[in-house]
Protein backbone atom coordinates (compact mmCIF):
# COMPACT_ATOMS: atom_id res chain seq x y z
CA UNK A 1 0.00 0.00 0.00
CA UNK A 2 1.52 3.21 -1.06
CA UNK A 3 1.65 5.96 1.32
CA UNK A 4 -1.39 8.94 1.51
CA UNK A 5 1.08 11.10 2.68
CA UNK A 6 3.11 14.09 0.24
CA UNK A 7 6.78 12.88 -0.47
CA UNK A 8 7.67 16.84 -0.52
CA UNK A 9 7.62 18.64 2.41
CA UNK A 10 6.15 22.17 2.78
CA UNK A 11 7.23 25.30 5.01
CA UNK A 12 4.08 25.95 6.21
CA UNK A 13 3.52 29.92 5.88
CA UNK A 14 5.01 31.99 9.09
CA UNK A 15 2.45 34.58 9.59
CA UNK A 16 -0.70 34.57 7.33
CA UNK A 17 -2.58 31.71 7.42
CA UNK A 18 -5.14 32.42 4.80
CA UNK A 19 -4.07 31.95 1.35
CA UNK A 20 -5.83 34.15 -0.84
CA UNK A 21 -4.90 37.06 1.74
CA UNK A 22 -1.44 35.92 1.23
CA UNK A 23 -1.89 35.82 -2.74
CA UNK A 24 -3.81 39.47 -2.34
CA UNK A 25 -1.84 41.27 -0.06
CA UNK A 26 1.60 40.02 -2.13
CA UNK A 27 -0.23 41.14 -5.56
CA UNK A 28 -0.80 45.00 -3.70
CA UNK A 29 2.93 45.13 -2.44
CA UNK A 30 3.85 44.43 -5.90
CA UNK A 31 1.33 46.76 -7.23
CA UNK A 32 2.15 49.58 -4.98
CA UNK A 33 5.74 49.12 -5.50
CA UNK A 34 5.54 49.84 -9.12
CA UNK A 35 3.32 53.07 -8.45
CA UNK A 36 5.40 54.14 -6.32
CA UNK A 37 8.96 53.42 -8.44
CA UNK A 38 7.23 55.00 -10.74
CA UNK A 39 6.75 58.13 -9.32
CA UNK A 40 10.98 58.94 -8.90
CA UNK A 41 12.01 60.47 -11.29
CA UNK A 42 15.98 60.54 -11.34
CA UNK A 43 17.75 62.83 -13.43
CA UNK A 44 20.63 61.34 -13.87
CA UNK A 45 23.15 64.22 -15.48
CA UNK A 46 22.23 65.67 -12.41
CA UNK A 47 23.44 62.72 -10.46
CA UNK A 48 26.41 62.23 -12.44
CA UNK A 49 27.55 66.12 -11.75
CA UNK A 50 26.77 65.09 -8.04
CA UNK A 51 28.94 61.87 -7.97
CA UNK A 52 32.35 64.57 -7.83
CA UNK A 53 30.46 66.21 -5.49
CA UNK A 54 30.00 63.28 -3.64
CA UNK A 55 33.76 62.32 -3.72
CA UNK A 56 34.49 65.87 -2.65
CA UNK A 57 32.62 65.18 0.23
CA UNK A 58 33.87 61.63 1.47
CA UNK A 59 37.36 63.20 0.89
CA UNK A 60 36.37 66.00 3.58
CA UNK A 61 35.12 63.32 5.93
CA UNK A 62 37.96 61.21 5.92
CA UNK A 63 39.93 64.85 6.21
CA UNK A 64 38.25 66.80 8.34
CA UNK A 65 39.27 70.42 8.83
CA UNK A 66 38.63 71.52 12.32
CA UNK A 67 40.48 74.85 11.98
CA UNK A 68 39.15 77.33 9.02
CA UNK A 69 35.33 77.47 10.60
CA UNK A 70 36.26 76.66 14.30
CA UNK A 71 35.08 79.55 15.60
CA UNK A 72 31.97 79.27 14.21
CA UNK A 73 31.80 75.24 14.73
CA UNK A 74 32.78 76.00 18.54
CA UNK A 75 30.19 78.72 18.93
CA UNK A 76 27.52 76.08 17.36
CA UNK A 77 28.73 73.53 19.54
CA UNK A 78 28.51 75.36 22.66
CA UNK A 79 24.97 76.90 21.60
CA UNK A 80 23.33 73.56 21.01
CA UNK A 81 25.31 72.06 24.61
CA UNK A 82 23.59 75.01 26.28
CA UNK A 83 20.74 74.76 24.82
CA UNK A 84 20.27 70.65 25.48
CA UNK A 85 20.92 71.21 29.13
CA UNK A 86 18.91 73.54 30.19
CA UNK A 87 16.01 72.79 28.06
CA UNK A 88 15.95 69.21 29.33
CA UNK A 89 16.60 70.78 33.22
CA UNK A 90 13.35 72.95 32.42
CA UNK A 91 11.58 70.49 30.16
CA UNK A 92 11.68 67.67 33.03
CA UNK A 93 10.79 70.16 35.74
CA UNK A 94 7.62 71.09 33.85
CA UNK A 95 6.82 67.78 32.85
CA UNK A 96 7.02 66.43 36.28
CA UNK A 97 3.58 67.59 37.42
CA UNK A 98 2.22 67.35 34.20
CA UNK A 99 3.54 63.84 34.39
CA UNK A 100 1.73 63.50 37.92
CA UNK A 101 -1.69 64.94 36.10
CA UNK A 102 -1.96 62.35 33.89
CA UNK A 103 -1.60 59.30 35.78
CA UNK A 104 -5.33 58.00 36.05
CA UNK A 105 -4.65 56.70 39.31
CA UNK A 106 -3.63 60.17 41.25
CA UNK A 107 -5.43 62.50 39.09
CA UNK A 108 -8.90 63.46 39.25
CA UNK A 109 -10.57 62.94 35.88
CA UNK A 110 -10.33 66.42 34.88
CA UNK A 111 -7.15 67.33 35.77
CA UNK A 112 -5.99 63.95 33.45
CA UNK A 113 -7.75 64.79 30.24
CA UNK A 114 -5.90 68.13 30.45
CA UNK A 115 -2.39 66.86 31.55
CA UNK A 116 -3.32 64.06 28.63
CA UNK A 117 -3.86 66.64 25.96
CA UNK A 118 -1.23 68.39 26.40
CA UNK A 119 0.92 65.58 26.11
CA UNK A 120 -0.47 64.39 22.96
CA UNK A 121 0.09 67.85 21.67
CA UNK A 122 3.35 68.06 22.59
CA UNK A 123 4.09 64.41 20.87
CA UNK A 124 2.47 64.76 17.83
CA UNK A 125 4.07 67.99 16.32
CA UNK A 126 7.39 67.56 15.23
CA UNK A 127 10.56 69.19 16.62
CA UNK A 128 11.09 70.59 13.25
CA UNK A 129 7.43 72.21 13.12
CA UNK A 130 7.29 74.04 16.20
CA UNK A 131 10.97 75.18 15.78
CA UNK A 132 9.37 76.84 12.69
CA UNK A 133 6.88 78.02 14.92
CA UNK A 134 9.54 79.24 17.92
CA UNK A 135 12.16 81.20 15.05
CA UNK A 136 8.98 82.76 13.80
CA UNK A 137 8.02 83.87 17.15
CA UNK A 138 11.06 84.87 18.98
CA UNK A 139 13.56 85.53 16.66
CA UNK A 140 16.98 83.29 15.17
CA UNK A 141 18.40 81.98 17.44
CA UNK A 142 19.67 79.49 20.22
CA UNK A 143 16.59 80.69 22.62
CA UNK A 144 13.67 79.38 20.28
CA UNK A 145 15.78 75.84 20.38
CA UNK A 146 15.78 75.93 23.93
CA UNK A 147 11.70 76.26 23.97
CA UNK A 148 11.15 73.40 21.11
CA UNK A 149 13.53 71.44 22.87
CA UNK A 150 11.80 72.31 26.03
CA UNK A 151 8.32 72.25 24.48
CA UNK A 152 9.30 68.20 23.04
CA UNK A 153 10.85 66.84 26.27
CA UNK A 154 7.01 67.62 28.13
CA UNK A 155 5.19 65.59 25.80
CA UNK A 156 8.04 62.08 25.69
CA UNK A 157 9.12 62.46 29.54
CA UNK A 158 5.14 63.14 30.70
CA UNK A 159 4.06 60.28 28.83
CA UNK A 160 6.47 58.06 29.88
CA UNK A 161 6.40 59.30 33.56
CA UNK A 162 2.53 59.05 33.66
CA UNK A 163 2.53 55.18 32.29
CA UNK A 164 5.19 54.59 35.13
CA UNK A 165 3.13 55.88 38.25
CA UNK A 166 0.20 54.04 36.53
CA UNK A 167 2.49 51.05 36.65
CA UNK A 168 3.60 51.37 40.33
CA UNK A 169 3.09 48.98 43.27
CA UNK A 170 -0.99 49.66 44.74
CA UNK A 171 0.33 48.23 47.69
CA UNK A 172 2.38 50.77 48.90
CA UNK A 173 0.11 53.39 47.54
CA UNK A 174 -2.34 51.68 49.72
CA UNK A 175 -0.27 51.43 53.10
CA UNK A 176 0.24 55.24 53.12
CA UNK A 177 -3.02 56.18 52.41
CA UNK A 178 -4.46 54.11 55.18
CA UNK A 179 -2.01 55.84 57.64
CA UNK A 180 -4.27 58.89 56.96
CA UNK A 181 -1.79 60.73 54.46
CA UNK A 182 -2.76 63.92 52.18
CA UNK A 183 -2.46 64.10 48.54
CA UNK A 184 0.93 65.32 48.77
CA UNK A 185 2.33 63.01 51.15
CA UNK A 186 1.08 60.00 49.49
CA UNK A 187 2.92 61.41 46.21
CA UNK A 188 6.08 62.07 48.68
CA UNK A 189 6.24 58.64 49.95
CA UNK A 190 4.22 56.42 48.17
CA UNK A 191 4.84 57.61 44.22
CA UNK A 192 8.03 59.40 44.45
CA UNK A 193 10.67 56.52 46.08
CA UNK A 194 9.17 53.91 42.90
CA UNK A 195 9.20 55.93 39.89
CA UNK A 196 12.29 58.23 40.91
CA UNK A 197 15.13 55.70 39.49
CA UNK A 198 13.14 55.43 36.30
CA UNK A 199 12.40 59.47 35.93
CA UNK A 200 16.90 59.53 36.52
CA UNK A 201 16.76 57.28 33.49
CA UNK A 202 14.34 58.95 31.30
CA UNK A 203 15.87 61.94 31.68
CA UNK A 204 19.07 61.31 30.54
CA UNK A 205 18.29 59.05 27.97
CA UNK A 206 16.12 62.48 26.80
CA UNK A 207 19.57 64.39 27.18
CA UNK A 208 20.85 62.11 24.76
CA UNK A 209 17.50 62.89 22.48
CA UNK A 210 17.71 66.59 22.67
CA UNK A 211 21.54 66.92 21.77
CA UNK A 212 20.95 65.19 18.39
CA UNK A 213 17.48 67.02 17.83
CA UNK A 214 19.62 70.36 18.34
CA UNK A 215 21.89 69.49 15.91
CA UNK A 216 18.59 69.54 13.46
CA UNK A 217 16.36 72.34 14.49
CA UNK A 218 19.61 74.47 13.76
CA UNK A 219 18.60 74.18 10.30
CA UNK A 220 15.60 75.85 10.16
CA UNK A 221 17.51 78.47 12.11
CA UNK A 222 17.15 77.67 15.71
CA UNK A 223 20.72 77.63 16.74
CA UNK A 224 23.22 75.65 17.27
CA UNK A 225 25.56 73.15 15.83
CA UNK A 226 22.74 72.26 13.19
CA UNK A 227 23.18 76.30 11.33
CA UNK A 228 26.85 75.74 11.70
CA UNK A 229 26.37 72.02 9.48
CA UNK A 230 24.11 74.06 7.37
CA UNK A 231 26.23 76.96 6.53
CA UNK A 232 28.96 74.82 5.62
CA UNK A 233 27.09 72.70 3.37
CA UNK A 234 25.85 75.33 1.34
CA UNK A 235 28.97 76.79 1.26
CA UNK A 236 30.24 73.33 -0.10
CA UNK A 237 32.89 73.73 2.20
CA UNK A 238 32.94 69.50 2.79
CA UNK A 239 36.10 69.10 4.66
CA UNK A 240 34.46 71.58 7.65
CA UNK A 241 30.86 69.69 7.15
CA UNK A 242 32.35 66.35 7.36
CA UNK A 243 34.35 67.90 10.71
CA UNK A 244 31.08 68.85 12.53
CA UNK A 245 28.94 65.91 11.32
CA UNK A 246 32.37 63.41 12.94
CA UNK A 247 32.15 65.92 16.25
CA UNK A 248 28.04 65.06 16.37
CA UNK A 249 28.71 61.27 15.88
CA UNK A 250 31.59 61.13 18.51
CA UNK A 251 29.49 63.06 20.96
CA UNK A 252 26.11 61.45 20.40
CA UNK A 253 27.93 57.91 21.02
CA UNK A 254 29.81 59.24 24.09
CA UNK A 255 26.05 60.30 25.58
CA UNK A 256 24.41 56.98 24.55
CA UNK A 257 27.70 55.23 26.21
CA UNK A 258 27.62 57.43 29.10
CA UNK A 259 23.76 57.60 29.81
CA UNK A 260 23.57 53.76 29.43
CA UNK A 261 26.26 53.23 32.47
CA UNK A 262 24.61 55.59 34.19
CA UNK A 263 21.51 54.44 33.87
CA UNK A 264 22.91 51.07 34.78
CA UNK A 265 24.31 53.07 37.71
CA UNK A 266 21.36 54.52 39.15
CA UNK A 267 19.27 51.11 38.79
CA UNK B 1 28.09 65.17 48.64
CA UNK B 2 24.50 65.26 46.99
CA UNK B 3 23.85 69.02 47.91
CA UNK B 4 27.47 69.88 46.16
CA UNK B 5 26.20 67.76 43.40
CA UNK B 6 22.75 69.64 43.65
CA UNK B 7 24.39 73.25 43.62
CA UNK B 8 27.20 71.39 40.91
CA UNK B 9 23.71 71.40 38.77
CA UNK B 10 22.14 74.23 39.55
CA UNK B 11 25.46 76.63 38.81
CA UNK B 12 25.91 74.49 35.83
CA UNK B 13 22.54 75.62 34.64
CA UNK B 14 22.74 79.17 35.44
CA UNK B 15 26.02 79.44 33.66
CA UNK B 16 24.46 77.59 30.49
CA UNK B 17 21.56 79.81 30.40
CA UNK B 18 23.74 83.05 30.73
CA UNK B 19 25.49 81.61 27.79
CA UNK B 20 22.79 80.66 25.26
CA UNK B 21 21.09 84.05 26.29
CA UNK B 22 23.54 85.95 25.32
CA UNK B 23 23.09 86.57 21.74
CA UNK B 24 18.69 86.85 22.74
CA UNK B 25 17.27 89.58 21.85
CA UNK B 26 14.32 89.93 24.08
CA UNK B 27 12.19 92.76 22.56
CA UNK B 28 11.66 89.71 19.56
CA UNK B 29 10.96 87.59 23.12
CA UNK B 30 8.66 89.70 24.93
CA UNK B 31 6.77 90.74 21.74
CA UNK B 32 6.23 87.19 21.00
CA UNK B 33 2.44 86.85 22.49
CA UNK B 34 1.70 89.86 19.95
CA UNK B 35 3.14 88.02 16.91
CA UNK B 36 1.44 84.92 18.01
CA UNK B 37 -1.79 86.26 18.09
CA UNK B 38 -0.86 88.42 14.66
CA UNK B 39 0.15 84.62 13.18
CA UNK B 40 -3.07 83.40 13.89
CA UNK B 41 -4.98 85.64 13.30
CA UNK B 42 -3.87 85.50 9.38
CA UNK B 43 -3.48 81.42 9.86
CA UNK B 44 -7.33 81.09 10.78
CA UNK B 45 -9.24 79.75 8.56
CA UNK B 46 -6.84 77.14 7.18
CA UNK B 47 -7.28 77.29 2.73
CA UNK B 48 -8.69 74.07 2.27
CA UNK B 49 -8.72 75.11 -1.96
CA UNK B 50 -4.88 74.66 -1.44
CA UNK B 51 -5.56 70.97 -0.54
CA UNK B 52 -5.86 70.07 -4.30
CA UNK B 53 -2.11 71.02 -4.94
CA UNK B 54 -1.17 68.65 -2.08
CA UNK B 55 -2.45 65.11 -2.77
CA UNK B 56 0.53 64.80 -4.94
CA UNK B 57 2.58 65.54 -2.51
CA UNK B 58 1.46 64.02 0.14
CA UNK B 59 1.45 60.59 -2.14
CA UNK B 60 5.43 61.50 -2.43
CA UNK B 61 5.61 61.27 0.72
CA UNK B 62 4.29 58.50 1.84
CA UNK B 63 6.01 56.97 -1.01
CA UNK B 64 9.23 58.43 0.35
CA UNK B 65 8.69 56.95 3.88
CA UNK B 66 7.53 53.61 2.26
CA UNK B 67 10.36 53.10 -0.20
CA UNK B 68 12.74 54.19 2.24
CA UNK B 69 11.76 52.13 4.83
CA UNK B 70 12.12 48.67 2.31
CA UNK B 71 15.52 49.99 1.38
CA UNK B 72 16.60 50.38 4.87
CA UNK B 73 15.32 46.73 5.59
CA UNK B 74 17.04 44.99 3.04
CA UNK B 75 20.46 46.55 4.45
CA UNK B 76 19.74 46.72 7.89
CA UNK B 77 18.91 43.00 8.00
CA UNK B 78 22.08 41.66 6.72
CA UNK B 79 24.08 43.86 9.37
CA UNK B 80 21.75 42.37 12.18
CA UNK B 81 22.76 39.26 11.36
CA UNK B 82 26.31 40.01 11.27
CA UNK B 83 26.41 41.98 14.73
CA UNK B 84 24.15 39.78 16.56
CA UNK B 85 26.83 37.66 18.80
CA UNK B 86 25.39 34.24 18.26
CA UNK B 87 24.84 34.51 14.41
CA UNK B 88 27.81 36.76 13.19
CA UNK B 89 30.90 34.81 10.93
CA UNK B 90 33.75 36.66 12.75
CA UNK B 91 33.63 38.25 16.54
CA UNK B 92 36.64 40.03 15.80
CA UNK B 93 36.15 41.73 12.24
CA UNK B 94 33.15 41.96 11.33
CA UNK B 95 30.70 42.21 14.52
CA UNK B 96 32.78 45.53 15.20
CA UNK B 97 32.34 46.91 12.32
CA UNK B 98 28.53 45.99 12.03
CA UNK B 99 27.76 47.69 15.21
CA UNK B 100 29.83 51.01 14.15
CA UNK B 101 27.50 51.07 10.86
CA UNK B 102 24.64 50.73 13.10
CA UNK B 103 25.75 53.30 15.80
CA UNK B 104 27.04 55.87 13.45
CA UNK B 105 23.71 55.74 10.78
CA UNK B 106 21.44 56.05 13.63
CA UNK B 107 23.68 59.00 15.46
CA UNK B 108 23.05 61.11 12.02
CA UNK B 109 19.35 62.35 11.96
CA UNK B 110 17.79 62.01 8.40
CA UNK B 111 17.25 65.47 8.23
CA UNK B 112 21.21 65.75 7.90
CA UNK B 113 20.88 62.84 5.84
CA UNK B 114 18.84 64.48 3.48
CA UNK B 115 21.03 68.09 3.52
CA UNK B 116 24.02 65.92 2.62
CA UNK B 117 22.09 63.61 -0.03
CA UNK B 118 19.88 66.78 -1.68
CA UNK B 119 23.57 68.38 -2.42
CA UNK B 120 25.05 65.49 -3.94
CA UNK B 121 21.91 63.87 -5.83
CA UNK B 122 19.80 66.96 -6.52
CA UNK B 123 16.58 67.65 -4.67
CA UNK B 124 14.05 64.91 -5.33
CA UNK B 125 12.33 62.59 -3.87
CA UNK B 126 15.12 60.18 -4.49
CA UNK B 127 17.61 61.56 -2.16
CA UNK B 128 14.31 61.56 0.26
CA UNK B 129 14.09 57.70 -0.02
CA UNK B 130 18.36 57.21 0.63
CA UNK B 131 18.13 59.53 3.96
CA UNK B 132 14.99 58.10 5.17
CA UNK B 133 17.14 54.42 4.06
CA UNK B 134 20.34 55.44 5.75
CA UNK B 135 18.61 56.67 8.85
CA UNK B 136 16.57 53.66 9.49
CA UNK B 137 20.02 51.17 8.58
CA UNK B 138 20.81 51.75 12.97
CA UNK B 139 17.21 51.41 14.16
CA UNK B 140 16.14 48.23 12.47
CA UNK B 141 19.61 46.86 12.88
CA UNK B 142 19.86 47.85 16.52
CA UNK B 143 16.96 46.30 17.48
CA UNK B 144 16.54 42.98 14.87
CA UNK B 145 20.07 42.28 16.40
CA UNK B 146 18.97 42.53 19.95
CA UNK B 147 15.81 40.33 18.84
CA UNK B 148 18.67 37.97 17.16
CA UNK B 149 20.74 37.65 20.21
CA UNK B 150 17.88 36.54 22.35
CA UNK B 151 16.45 33.70 20.84
CA UNK B 152 15.72 30.50 22.27
CA UNK B 153 19.07 28.75 22.00
CA UNK B 154 17.30 25.42 22.29
CA UNK B 155 15.62 25.37 18.90
CA UNK B 156 18.80 26.40 17.35
CA UNK B 157 20.39 23.32 18.88
CA UNK B 158 17.40 20.83 17.82
CA UNK B 159 17.78 22.47 13.96
CA UNK B 160 21.69 21.79 14.35
CA UNK B 161 21.17 18.18 15.47
CA UNK B 162 19.11 17.29 12.72
CA UNK B 163 22.45 18.08 10.74
CA UNK B 164 21.47 20.92 8.98
CA UNK B 165 23.71 23.36 7.07
CA UNK B 166 24.27 26.60 8.20
CA UNK B 167 21.81 28.34 5.89
CA UNK B 168 19.11 25.88 7.50
CA UNK B 169 19.90 26.40 10.56
CA UNK B 170 19.69 30.11 10.04
CA UNK B 171 16.11 29.60 7.98
CA UNK B 172 14.69 26.81 10.49
CA UNK B 173 15.94 28.11 13.96
CA UNK B 174 16.15 31.66 14.36
CA UNK B 175 14.09 33.36 11.19
CA UNK B 176 11.05 31.68 12.63
CA UNK B 177 11.98 33.35 16.24
CA UNK B 178 12.64 36.52 15.17
CA UNK B 179 9.94 37.17 12.50
CA UNK B 180 7.15 38.72 15.09
CA UNK B 181 9.35 41.24 16.29
CA UNK B 182 11.05 42.10 12.86
CA UNK B 183 7.55 42.77 11.27
CA UNK B 184 7.04 44.76 14.54
CA UNK B 185 10.08 46.90 14.11
CA UNK B 186 9.50 48.06 10.53
CA UNK B 187 6.01 48.67 11.29
CA UNK B 188 7.16 50.84 13.60
CA UNK B 189 9.99 52.49 12.07
CA UNK B 190 7.43 53.07 9.04
CA UNK B 191 5.13 54.70 11.42
CA UNK B 192 8.68 57.12 12.49
CA UNK B 193 9.38 57.39 8.64
CA UNK B 194 6.11 58.92 7.76
CA UNK B 195 6.92 61.78 10.47
CA UNK B 196 10.08 62.59 9.21
CA UNK B 197 9.38 62.32 5.62
CA UNK B 198 6.80 64.84 5.88
CA UNK B 199 9.74 67.33 7.04
CA UNK B 200 12.31 66.65 4.91
CA UNK B 201 11.28 68.72 2.11
CA UNK B 202 12.13 71.55 4.00
CA UNK B 203 15.82 70.92 2.57
CA UNK B 204 14.86 69.70 -0.52
CA UNK B 205 14.39 66.20 -0.37
CA UNK B 206 10.37 66.16 -1.80
CA UNK B 207 7.42 65.59 -0.25
CA UNK B 208 4.55 67.61 1.58
CA UNK B 209 7.78 69.71 3.21
CA UNK B 210 8.76 71.45 -0.08
CA UNK B 211 5.16 73.32 0.01
CA UNK B 212 5.33 73.52 3.47
CA UNK B 213 8.83 75.20 2.85
CA UNK B 214 7.76 77.61 0.18
CA UNK B 215 4.21 78.15 2.18
CA UNK B 216 6.46 79.39 4.70
CA UNK B 217 8.65 81.49 2.60
CA UNK B 218 5.74 83.44 1.22
CA UNK B 219 4.27 84.33 4.55
CA UNK B 220 1.13 81.84 3.39
CA UNK B 221 0.08 81.16 7.12
CA UNK B 222 -3.28 79.84 5.76
CA UNK B 223 -1.72 77.19 3.76
CA UNK B 224 0.74 76.84 6.23
CA UNK B 225 -2.33 76.36 8.47
CA UNK B 226 -3.44 73.45 6.07
CA UNK B 227 0.21 71.42 5.59
CA UNK B 228 0.44 71.07 9.23
CA UNK B 229 -3.25 69.76 9.97
CA UNK B 230 -2.49 67.39 6.95
CA UNK B 231 0.65 66.62 8.26
CA UNK B 232 -0.99 65.95 11.77
CA UNK B 233 -3.54 63.73 10.23
CA UNK B 234 -1.02 61.63 8.29
CA UNK B 235 0.64 60.56 11.15
CA UNK B 236 -2.12 60.19 13.36
CA UNK B 237 -3.23 57.76 11.06
CA UNK B 238 0.06 55.98 10.18
CA UNK B 239 0.23 55.64 13.83
CA UNK B 240 -2.90 54.19 13.87
CA UNK B 241 -2.09 51.54 11.34
CA UNK B 242 1.01 50.35 12.98
CA UNK B 243 -0.71 49.82 16.11
CA UNK B 244 -2.90 47.88 14.48
CA UNK B 245 -0.65 45.65 12.67
CA UNK B 246 2.15 45.57 16.03
CA UNK B 247 -1.54 44.25 17.88
CA UNK B 248 -2.31 41.71 15.70
CA UNK B 249 1.26 40.56 15.30
CA UNK B 250 2.36 40.57 18.80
Amino acid sequence: MSAAYPTIWRKPPQMIQARGLRIALAVGAVVYLVLAIGTIDVNWTRVIAGMERAQRFVAGFLQPDFTTRWRDISNGLMESLTMTFTSTVVGVAISIPIGVGAARNVAPRAVYLVCRSIIAISRALQEIIVAIFFVALFGFGAFAGFLTLTFATIGFIGKLLAEDIEDIDEAQAEAIRATGASWVQLINYAIQPQVMPRLIGLSLYRLDINFRESAVIGIVGAGGIGAALNTSLSRYEYSSAGAILLIIIAIVMMAEYSSGYLRKWVK
Amino acid sequence: MLWAGWLACVALFVWCWERMTQRTIWAFVWDAPNAAADIASRAFPPRWSYMERLWAPLWDTINIATLGTLLGIAMAVPLAFLAASNTTPSRLVLRPAALFVIVATRSINSLIWALLLVSILGPGILAGILAIALRSIGFIGKLLYEAIEETDIRQVEAVTATGASQGQILTYGIVPQVLPSFYGISVFRWDINIRESAILGLVGAGGIGAQLNSSLNMLAWPQVMLIILVILGTVVVSEWVSAKVRHAII
